[in-house]
């Protein structure tokens, strides 16, 4: 009963096939996803506190930046691919994000709507909401 | 000539296995879907703690708002310790890869640092907001917001907890098969952290101060 009898899959393979792969390509990888990181954060950051954008446009292009960054952390981060390997992750994720979608843009667009129809006299509302 | 073009095609699909013909996966593979499926639960749990949140945003009961209590520069901070901790736990795998010891114990220590810097600025922050009467019973927005906030910083916890784990396995058991899938999924669950927290600061901080 030695570890390495009962530890392997059968499909398992005896060495991690990505280790003569060189870590310097590894390294670029990460770098590169850092930079990338590095330069949408910013981008964000600066959109918030400047005044030269249009206001009313500044939260969407949040959103845009937040999801860029996403798929920046996906690919560079968690090597996300589109290999065989990886079929079933992205399946999985397509999935998440629907779920995640469902229920943010569901809440939001429910209470807002709810915001709307049972207003009796916007102060009245006020005060609930506030409490 | 045509007999030729068959074979080759024939080498060319045997080069390629599709996923079906490979055989059953790895099980370096398998356990790493295993552990995004959880990763992906967790994250629909942030995603309905978001939705309360971004409801509940402008219900301050009178007292004070986003845009009077977040300070940009702690978290542009707090975004930089966390996004260097996530670099530097991808080198820390690429370390493991390579079975080096001393890049993966120097590795960890710097992701580990870098993810406690992080820590400190939050509850530096939090207790901040306590002690001028803001805390999570002030509003339903100061509690969504603790419960939100508060919820990363709690899996953020758990992640050091988890890695110093891990460092004490390295150093006992070294680099088995079953210690690196572990690492592999102490990284894969980092970098979903990392993921959270891009949400975290563009929705909560940077749109908190917009309006």
């Amino acid at each position: 009963m030695t570890d390495t009898q009962y530890d392997r899959a059968p499909g398992d393979a005896s060495a991690l096939p990505d280790v003569e792969q060189g870590t310097s390509s590894g390294v670029l990888v990460y770098t590169i996803g850092l930079a990338l990181a590095v330069v949408l954060t910013a981008m964000s950051f600066w959109a918030a506190n400047t005044s030269l954008l249009w206001a009313g446009g500044v939260s969407l292009g949040l959103t845009v930046l937040a999801i860029a960054q996403m798929g920046v952390h996906l690919v560079f981060f968690l090597h996300v691919t589109t290999g065989p390997d990886n079929t079933n992750n992205v399946m999985a994720l397509a999935f998440g994000v629907l779920i995640v979608a469902l229920v943010v843009v569901g809440s939001l667009l429910i209470m807002a709507d709810l915001n709307d129809n049972m207003m009796p006299a916007a102060e009245l509302m006020n005060l609930q909401m506030q409490h | 000539m045509n007999v030729a073009v068959a074979v080759d095609d024939e080498a060319r699909y045997e080069a390629v296995p599709s996923a079906s013909e490979a055989g059953p996966a790895a099980k370096r593979i398998v356990v790493g879907y295993g552990f995004w499926i959880f990763l992906l639960s967790d994250i629909v749990m942030f995603s309905a703690i978001f939705a309360a949140y971004a409801v509940l945003t402008h219900a301050t009961a009178g007292g004070p708002g986003g845009g009077q209590l977040f300070s940009q520069r702690s978290v542009a901070l707090e975004t930089g310790c966390l996004l260097a901790s996530s670099y530097t736990c991808g080198l820390m795998s690429l370390a493991i890869g390579s079975r080096r010891y001393a890049a993966t114990y120097l590795m960890a220590l710097i992701t580990f640092v870098l993810g406690a810097a992080f820590l400190a600025l939050e509850v530096r922050e939090f207790a901040g907001m306590i002690a001028i009467g803001a805390g999570p019973q002030r509003s339903a927005f100061l509690s969504a917001f603790f419960t939100l906030v508060g919820c990363h910083g709690l899996h953020v916890t758990a992640g050091l907890v988890w890695l110093a784990v891990m460092m004490a396995q390295v150093a006992i058991k070294g680099f088995r098969a079953t210690v690196e899938r572990r690492l592999l999924c102490f990284s894969l669950f980092w970098h979903a952290l990392d993921i959270v927290w891009v949400w975290l600061f563009t929705v909560v901080y940077l749109m908190g101060v917009l309006s």
